[in-house]
């Protein structure tokens, strides 16, 4: 990996007495499309918005480039971001709201035209330069915010939820679009996002946050396949969460079976977390699986069946691509390494 | 726009309204307890109880005019919040005009159409009848009030119905609401917080002037107003006792405002003023 | 229902308009008669225009309202950003002392001026200093009644604004004072235009706070209509309420057509989109 960007340092932020973060620790590095991922008030934009400039933690250090800036006002900073929303300027229209940064540095107006075509072709929004800003479509608007940060070459494009507003289509759409201009331009981009599909698409890197703390930080097929604690499973796609006891080492108890596992290092019968994907679960006939339960619900979505089924009291979820019928038991099997064992979530 | 300094700008706001805003108050009141030379003292209060009738005429008065303005107003707010947009413009505007007129001419105008050789004796005139004593009653001077601020009652009930959507009252029919149904359960419930700002905004000026029972009164008439008027700039010079009873007439509005206010709530307040 | 609710409306606007419609009727009588119409003149009208009391009052009149809501709309306008980056309690403490100016009866505030610019003109004698009821009195007055209804209408601005826009400015380069005029100036615009106006509108009609704290020679013109209606009948009065009442018209009439033509404006844009 390339160098280090922007790296925080034990960053404590607390907003009228309570905690948003609590000494957080992070390094961006240079180039790439990082993703803070996380429900809402998890601390994800409050970080983004420290990296921006518009919050100044209580303590700790930022730095940019090995140099510490956290007394740097933002209209001094390398950074620029996209906003909730867009925050476009609903009095200029859209030459002028893409342009509004080379104005502020005083740039030739000959270099502001050819930038601002550039940029607006970047975009896909050429011949729209005349336009109201208020009166274009969610997209349009979108698409004007990126290319209004995007014109001052930032070293790094901060986005906060930016396809939050949009519809479903249009998001998938401008996700791809997003990551093409990420690569072509090379601008490393840090993207807020409470949508973990979104996240796993787009990001070189995802940091799962929760409750003003990095829970993860890894690569998508990481955190997907391997989720650090029950919070991270619980967040990224659906899982089971099952409680369990460690027996030894790749040894583990639940739902009255033992399994063979791949996980170690925790404590003889120490009580865990079991975390299964319901996509990892293979339905075999009663009595030839490790585990059986009673099917109580069966839903078509699409691709797979969804399927509810009672297992030792508990209710799992599976993904299965043939149904099977309400009320019948069936027998499940499941592989060593799809068994996921976690430390116990601190309640 | 939230930075640890920003809140600073309200500074220089801060200490303007120190200076006039809470220090005049504080002044009323100190002046209204104290004799000339400084002491404290409670004969000024003590002695606005001398002026009861006075005061219970102001307050009667101004009820009065205030419940006229409700009467009349409220129905017309109505009719004037489900009108087309374009006749409610137009509606406003007429309603406004004389709003704008400053309220010396407006009372002026009664002023020359109640004299005892004005305009509607003159017509009574023309019939055989009168002339009556129109002018300097009691009358007159309520008169002169629903006159002035009757837009000030209307403005706020408008403003509040037409937040009012049609559908809610087509819902409630739907639900089997006769028009007694909808006013008594739909329409007066929702347009509660206009009528207790109405209220305020008729009630508060009338129960506090002194041009209109001055004008339209006669001297028989006095109000509050014209109490606080004599003894700051009229012949019976005293502003102990001009505070004393500016302290008292400020009591009494609080009063009736805080009644009022339990139907409303701060934001509905600060858009209706407007 | 239908001609009910019609006559109704038509038995109100009779009693909000025959009294200003009397009004300007005499004020082309030739008689000082106030019920009898002699015939028809312009004399008061010449009158009126070479009576420099009248005139001199007007030119104060406009002066006052013109200084003072001025000096409202700047202190304001900070004001209201200060205010809207306040902690909630404070802001409502704020708020509070912000609506007494209208809340209390005028009467009430022109005393209570009076009381301060009599203290003002004991303390400053010590110090030699003159401080005459005059232009002063009555500017510091009207900016303090002028204040709420600037902020009440820039506050509510500034609160519907994406709270973002400023970010953005900053966040492209622009120093915190720029990045103010820049985008939020042109932001909230409309609510300081209206705040101005409605001070510059309140502080032209206002009587009863004008009379507690004006000088002799800095008499406004309601104050001398005021004196003019105390002391005998001239239908000069008449005269200048059918000039008042041809120009508030006149800007009602501008001011709605303005307003109808920019609804229709935003419509026709919004349709082509």
């Amino acid at each position: 990996m390339s160098n280090t960007i922007i790296s925080l340092k034990d960053i404590v932020v607390e907003f009228d007495g309570q905690r948003v973060l609590e000494g957080l620790n992070l390094d961006i590095h240079d180039k790439e499309f990082v993703t803070f991922l996380g429900p809402s008030g998890c601390g994800k934009t409050t970080t983004l918005r420290i990296i921006g400039g518009f919050v100044d933690p209580k303590e700790g250090d930022v730095f940019f480039e090995g140099k510490r800036i956290n007394n740097l006002p933002p209209h001094k900073r390398h950074v620029n971001t996209v906003f909730q929303r867009y925050a476009l300027f609903p009095h200029l229209d859209v030459f002028e709201n893409v342009a509004f940064g080379l104005r502020i540095q005083k740039v030739p107006e000959k270099e502001v035209k050819d930038r601002v075509s550039e940029m607006l072709a970047l975009v896909n929004l050429k011949g729209y330069e005349k336009r109201n800003v208020n009166l274009l479509s969610g997209g349009q608007q979108q698409r004007v915010a990126i290319a209004r940060a995007l014109v001052n070459h930032p070293r790094v494009l901060l986005l906060d939820e930016p396809l939050g507003a949009l519809d479903l289509k249009l998001r998938k759409e401008m996700q791809i679009e997003l990551k093409r201009i990420q690569k072509s331009t090379g601008i490393t981009f840090i993207y807020v996002t409470h949508d973990q599909e979104e996240a796993l698409t787009m990001s070189d890197t995802v940091v799962v946050m929760n409750d003003g703390d990095i829970q993860q930080i890894g690569t998508p097929e990481d955190i997907y396949n391997e989720p650090k604690n029950a919070f991270v499973a619980d967040f990224i796609g659906e899982s089971n969460i099952i409680d369990g006891i460690m027996i030894r080492d790749c040894f583990v108890e639940f739902s009255g079976a033992q399994f063979d596992c791949v996980d170690k290092g925790f404590g003889l019968n120490e009580a865990v977390d079991v975390v299964i994907r319901p996509e990892d679960i293979k339905v075999v006939t009663e009595g030839e699986g490790q585990l059986s339960g009673r099917v109580e619900s069966v839903t078509f979505k699409g691709v797979h069946f969804e399927m509810s089924v009672t297992v030792y009291g508990q209710e799992w979820l599976i993904h299965s691509t043939q149904s099977q019928e309400v009320g019948s038991v069936i027998g499940m099997r499941l592989d060593p390494e799809d068994i996921h064992i976690m430390k116990k979530m601190e309640e | 726009m939230k930075t640890k300094y920003s809140s600073l700008f309200a500074l220089p706001y801060l200490i303007w309204s120190l200076i006039f805003i809470i220090v005049p108050m504080g002044l009323v009141v100190v002046f209204a307890f104290t004799t000339e030379g400084g002491q404290f003292t409670l004969d000024y209060v003590s002695q606005v109880g001398e002026y009861t009738n006075v005061l219970v005429r102001s307050v009667w008065l101004a009820a009065i005019a205030t419940a006229i303005c409700l009467l009349i107003g409220y129905p017309l707010a109505f009719m004037m919040s489900r009108m087309p947009g374009f006749q409610q413009r137009t509606m406003l505007m007429l309603i406004m005009l004389p709003m704008w007129m400053n309220f010396l001419l407006r009372t002026y105008a009664w002023m020359t159409i109640l004299e005892k050789n004005g305009l509607i004796n003159k017509l009574f005139g023309f019939i055989g009848l009168g002339p009556f004593d129109l002018i300097n009653t009691q009358g007159a001077v309520v008169l002169g009030m629903v006159y002035n601020y009757l837009p000030f009652m209307i403005l706020p009930l408008y403003s509040i119905m037409t937040k009012i959507d049609n559908r809610t009252i087509e819902a409630a029919q739907d639900l089997g609401a006769n028009t007694k149904n909808v006013f008594t359960r739909i329409v007066i419930p929702m347009s509660m917080p206009g009528v207790s700002t109405g209220i305020t905004m008729v009630f508060v000026p009338s129960v506090s002037t002194f041009i209109i029972s001055r004008m339209l009164g006669g001297g028989g008439n006095l109000l509050i107003g014209d109490l606080i008027d004599l003894q700051f700039l009229g012949n019976a010079y005293n502003p102990h006792l001009g505070s004393a009873i500016s302290l008292v007439l400020m009591v009494l509005i609080l009063l009736c405002m805080s009644i009022l206010n339990q139907f409303n709530d701060d934001e509905d307040r600060e858009g209706m003023l407007l | 229902m239908k001609w009910l609710s019609k006559t109704y409306i038509w038995v109100i606007m009779a009693f909000l308009y025959a009294p200003i419609g009397v009004l300007i009727f005499f004020s082309f009588n030739q008689s000082k008669s106030r019920s009898n119409f002699t015939g028809f003149t312009l004399d008061w009208y010449v009158k009126l225009f070479n009576n420099d009391l009248i005139i001199q009052s007007l030119v104060n009149t406009l002066i006052v309202a013109l200084v003072s809501s001025l000096i409202a709309t700047v202190i304001g306008t900070v004001a209201a950003v200060g205010l809207n980056s306040m902690k909630k309690w404070t802001k409502s403490i704020i708020m509070n002392i912000t609506y007494l100016p209208i809340v209390n009866p005028e009467i009430v505030i022109g005393v209570s001026f009076m009381l301060l610019f009599v203290m003002a003109q004991g303390i400053l004698s010590h110090i030699n200093m003159d401080f005459e009821f005059g232009y002063m009195t009555l500017i510091l007055a009207h900016v303090t009644f002028n204040l709420p209804y600037v902020i009440l209408n820039v506050l509510p601005k500034i609160r519907q604004m994406d709270k973002y826009v400023y970010d953005a400015a900053l966040d492209l380069g622009c120093p915190p004072a720029r990045a103010f005029f820049k985008v939020v100036m042109p932001e909230i615009m409309p609510g300081i235009l209206s705040g101005f106006l409605m001070a510059f509108t309140y502080s032209l009609d206002d009587f009863v706070i004008s009379y507690f704290v004006s000088g002799a020679t800095s008499q406004t013109l309601p104050i001398t209509i005021y004196s003019m209606t105390r002391r005998k009948v001239s239908p000069e009065i008449n005269a200048i309420s059918t000039i008042i009442f041809v120009i508030v018209l006149a800007v009602l009439l501008l001011v709605n057509f303005y307003g109808a033509r920019k609804e229709k404006q935003s419509r026709r844009e919004g349709a082509r989109v």
